[in-house]
C-alpha cells in the first residue's frame, strides 16, 4: 500500500490534466496515474523522414494498430467506426488535430428545442466562463465574431487561411453559406513557453514544435510545478469501496508489473468514453456486482462517436498540400435543426488544408485514380497538393443500444478485461451524412474542384467518445449529477467525455476542459461539505 | 527510416524476388521525371527493411501473387511483363485483400520519402521539423459576406 493522498486521479489527458491544475491551488495532495509515458516531443514523427508512415505505426490513431505496451486492446468488430485514441501523459491530445470548437447554446436543449434526447442539466452560460479560463490555459488561436457562436474572444490570431483556405472559402461563398477561420489549439503566436506554428504539417501525429496545446505541455508543467504528482506506466485495475460504500482508492500496475493500492479520499476519473466505463465495470464487489456507480445500469451505454463524412476535392492548381496545420476553416450553415431537412439537429464541416506526398499516393491507388504502372507519375501529379476538401462532424444522438462493455476474452497487457464496443449507425445519422456528402460536393464544385472523392462514414474516425456515464438529475437516468459526482458513490467524480448528455456536431476536447474545469470549481466550493 | 541487417531479414530469397517484382510493376521508374522505379535498389532495401514486422502478412500476399501468375498465365510472376504484373496486383487490390493493400502502403510509403523522388516533386528532402514551411495569409476580406449576413446560431 501506498501513502494516502487527498485526490487520485486516474488518467492524465484533456480532462485529468484540467482537473488536476484547478484542485491544485487547494493544496490537497493530488496524484494522477496514467498508463501511458511522458512524451518526447523531439522524437515525433514530424521530427523524421518517415512523419507519413508513423501514422500507420507506432503513432496510428488506433490502439490496436499501434500496440504500444502502454496501450489496451478494444474490440470494436461489431462497429461500423474503429476506436481512436492515445495513451501518455497528454492523453490524445498528442493526436488531436487541435480543431477546438465551443458547443452551442442550442446544444445543451435538444430535447427542449427538437424533441430528441435529453437536455444537459447545465447550459451554456454555465461553462461559458469555463470555457475563457480553458482557452487561456490552453492557448486558443481564432478570429472574433464568428456568427455562429455567441460572442466569444480568441487568445491569439488563426492560423493562415492558405491557398486552400482561400479556395474554399470562394466556394462557400459562392453559394451564400457561413464559413469563419477555426478556433484551434494551435499558438500563432509564442504562448506560455511554446513556440509558435511553423506549419508542419503533421499536428495529428503530435506536434515536434510544441505549438498544438496538448496537455502535457499547457496544464501538466503548471500542475506540477504546483505539487500534482504524476506517475506514469501505471494502470489502474479497479476502484475499490469501503464499507459505508464510499471509494477507498484503486488498484493499480505500477510500470515493474507489481500489483499496489493507492488509498484516496476521492477518486477522480478522466479515461474517457471508452476507459471510464471500462474502468467503472471492472470495479465489481457486493456492494456494485454490475460496478461501480451503475446503479442506473447506464454505465456504457449511449456510446456516442461523431461519424464523419470526408468529402475531398481534386483541383487543377497546386493548394497547401502537406504544409501548414490541417485545420483552417470551418462552416456552421447546417449545424442547427432545419424542419426542412429529413433530419434532426445537424454538423460541422471542418476544411482540410491537404496531405503529404504518401497519403496522395495511396488516395490515388486505392481509389483507382492512380494506375498500378504505366501512367502512375502522370497521374499522381495530378493529385499531389491538389487534394482539398473538407469533413461534416455530424452530431450522434444517444442511443441505450451503442455501448461499451467488457469483453469475455480479450484483455490487455495486465490481464485486464478489454473494452468492447458494440455500435449501430443511426438512420438520422445517415441520412445528415448523405446530406454532408452532398452540400460539401456542392461547395467543392464551386470552388472549382473537377472531381470528389467521399467516405461516409469514416470508418477509422472514432476520435470522439462520449455518452457512457452520462451526467443529470435524476440517479435512475444519469450516472452522475450536474457536477460531476457519481450518484452512488460520493466521493467519486467522473469529468470526461463520458458524462456528455449529447455530443453536439463539433469536437468534445474544449467542452470536456470547460466541464473538468467546472466541475473542479464545483468541488472546491463544495470542499466543507463535499460528500453531503 | 529502419536499417536493414541482412540477417534479419525474414523474407526468402523467392519472396523478395517476386516482392520487388511487385514493387517494380506498382510504381516503374520514369525518364520523363526522372524519377527510379520502386524496384530501386536504395528504394528496395528500406521496402524489405519496412515491412519486416509485417512478414506474416506480406509473405501471404506474395503467395496470392504468386498464385494469381500460375493460374493466369502458369508463369513465375517475376518472368512476366510489367503491365501484366502491374494488372495482376491491381485485380487483387481490388479484390481487398489485405495483404496486397499492407504492400501497396509500404510500398508508397518507401517510394515518396525517397530524396530523388522528393525533389522530382519540388519537395526539399527533408523532415518538416525544424524548419516547417510558409503558408501565405490568404485574403481575409473573403469574410465581408459572411459578416454581412450576420448571425445564424439559435438563441435559447
Amino acid at each position: 500500500m501506498t501513502d494516502p493522498v487527498d485526490v487520485l486521479i486516474v488518467g492524465a489527458g484533456a480532462s485529468g490534466a484540467a482537473v488536476a491544475w484547478s484542485l491544485a491551488e487547494t493544496r490537497m495532495r493530488i496524484v494522477c496515474l496514467e498508463q501511458g509515458d511522458w512524451m518526447n516531443p523531439a522524437e515525433y514523427p514530424s521530427a523524421g523522414r518517415d512523419w507519413e508512415a508513423r501514422a500507420y505505426s507506432d503513432m496510428s490513431i488506433s490502439p490496436n494498430r499501434r500496440n504500444r505496451e502502454t496501450d489496451y486492446p478494444v474490440n470494436d468488430a461489431n462497429s461500423p467506426i474503429s476506436v481512436a485514441n492515445f495513451n501518455a501523459v497528454g492523453g490524445s491530445t498528442i493526436l488531436y488535430a487541435g480543431h477546438f470548437p465551443r458547443f452551442h447554446p442550442s446544444d445543451f436543449r435538444v430535447k427542449t428545442l427538437d424533441g430528441v434526447a435529453d437536455d444537459w442539466p447545465i447550459d451554456y452560460g454555465t461553462l461559458e466562463p469555463f470555457y475563457a479560463e480553458n482557452d487561456r490555459m490552453m492557448g486558443v488561436s481564432g478570429l472574433a465574431g464568428d456568427p455562429a457562436y455567441p460572442p466569444k474572444e480568441s487568445v491569439m490570431p488563426p492560423v493562415p487561411l492558405g491557398k486552400t483556405g482561400q479556395a474554399i472559402a470562394n466556394g462557400f461563398n459562392k453559394l451564400g453559406w457561413h464559413w469563419w477561420p477555426s478556433d484551434t489549439a494551435i499558438a500563432t503566436e509564442t504562448y506560455d513557453g511554446r513556440d509558435k506554428c511553423i506549419n508542419l504539417g503533421a499536428c495529428s501525429s503530435g506536434c515536434a514544435q510544441g505549438a498544438k496545446a496538448s496537455t502535457d505541455i499547457t496544464y501538466w508543467p503548471h500542475a506540477v510545478r504546483a505539487g500534482v504528482e504524476v506517475r506514469t506506466r501505471c494502470r489502474v485495475r479497479e476502484i475499490t469501496t469501503n464499507g459505508d460504500g464510499m471509494a477507498s482508492g484503486v488498484v493499480y500496475f505500477d510500470r515493474d508489473g507489481i500489483e499496489l493500492f493507492q488509498p484516496a479520499e476521492v477518486v477522480i476519473v478522466a479515461c474517457n468514453g471508452v476507459g471510464t466505463p471500462r474502468l467503472l465495470l471492472n470495479s465489481t464487489s457486493g456492494r456494485f456486482p454490475n460496478g461501480i456507480a451503475n446503479t442506473s445500469g447506464l454505465v456504457g451505454k449511449n456510446l456516442m462517436f461523431h461519424p464523419y463524412a470526408s468529402i475531398q476535392g481534386i483541383f487543377d492548381e497546386p493548394l497547401d498540400g502537406y504544409r501548414g496545420p490541417g485545420v483552417c476553416i470551418w462552416s456552421q450553415e447546417f449545424y442547427e435543426t432545419d424542419l426542412s431537412r429529413d433530419f434532426v439537429r445537424g454538423y460541422t464541416y471542418e476544411i482540410n488544408r491537404g496531405r503529404g506526398p504518401v497519403a496522395t499516393a495511396l488516395t490515388g491507388m486505392f481509389s483507382g485514380r492512380i494506375p498500378f504502372g504505366e501512367g502512375h507519375h502522370e497521374a499522381y501529379r495530378q493529385l499531389f497538393s491538389r487534394i482539398a476538401g473538407m469533413v461534416g462532424i455530424c452530431e450522434d444522438l444517444p442511443e441505450e443500444h451503442n455501448t461499451v462493455t467488457l469483453d469475455p476474452e480479450l484483455t490487455d497487457g495486465h490481464g485486464i478485461p478489454a473494452p468492447k464496443i458494440d455500435y449501430t449507425l443511426s438512420a438520422n445519422s445517415r441520412r445528415m451524412l448523405d446530406h454532408a456528402v452532398a452540400r460539401a460536393t456542392e461547395v467543392l464544385t464551386a470552388a472549382g474542384a473537377k472531381d470528389v472523392i467521399t467516405e461516409a462514414p469514416i470508418g477509422v474516425g472514432g476520435w470522439h467518445l462520449m455518452g457512457t456515464a452520462r451526467m443529470g438529475t435524476d440517479p435512475e437516468r444519469s450516472v452522475v449529477n450536474e457536477w460531476g459526482r457519481s450518484h452512488d458513490v460520493k466521493n467519486l467524480f467522473i469529468v470526461d467525455g463520458s458524462i456528455f448528455v449529447t455530443s453536439a456536431g463539433v469536437n468534445p476536447t474544449r467542452t470536456i476542459q470547460a466541464l473538468a474545469l467546472y466541475i473542479a470549481d464545483s468541488m472546491k466550493k463544495r470542499l466543507a461539505n463535499l460528500f453531503d | 527510416m529502419a536499417d536493414t541487417i541482412a540477417t534479419d531479414n525474414p523474407f526468402t530469397t523467392e519472396e523478395q524476388r517476386t516482392l520487388l517484382a511487385l514493387v517494380g510493376a506498382l510504381i516503374p521508374p520514369s525518364a520523363e521525371f526522372g524519377t527510379p522505379g520502386a524496384d530501386d535498389p536504395v528504394i528496395a532495401a528500406d521496402i524489405l527493411a519496412t515491412a519486416r514486422p509485417y512478414h506474416a502478412t506480406v509473405a501471404s500476399a506474395l503467395t496470392q501473387i504468386e498464385s494469381a501468375a500460375a493460374k493466369r498465365y502458369d508463369t513465375p510472376y517475376p518472368d512476366l511483363d510489367a503491365a501484366t504484373r502491374a494488372s495482376i496486383a491491381s485485380d487483387l487490390s481490388r479484390s481487398r485483400f489485405a495483404g496486397v493493400g499492407t504492400l501497396v502502403t509500404i510500398t508508397a510509403q518507401c517510394y515518396y520519402r525517397d530524396d530523388r523522388v522528393m525533389r522530382s516533386l519540388g519537395m526539399a528532402p527533408r523532415s518538416p521539423y525544424p524548419d516547417g514551411f510558409d503558408i501565405p495569409q490568404g485574403d481575409w476580406s473573403l469574410l465581408e459576406p459572411v459578416r454581412q449576413r450576420g448571425r445564424i446560431y439559435k438563441e435559447v
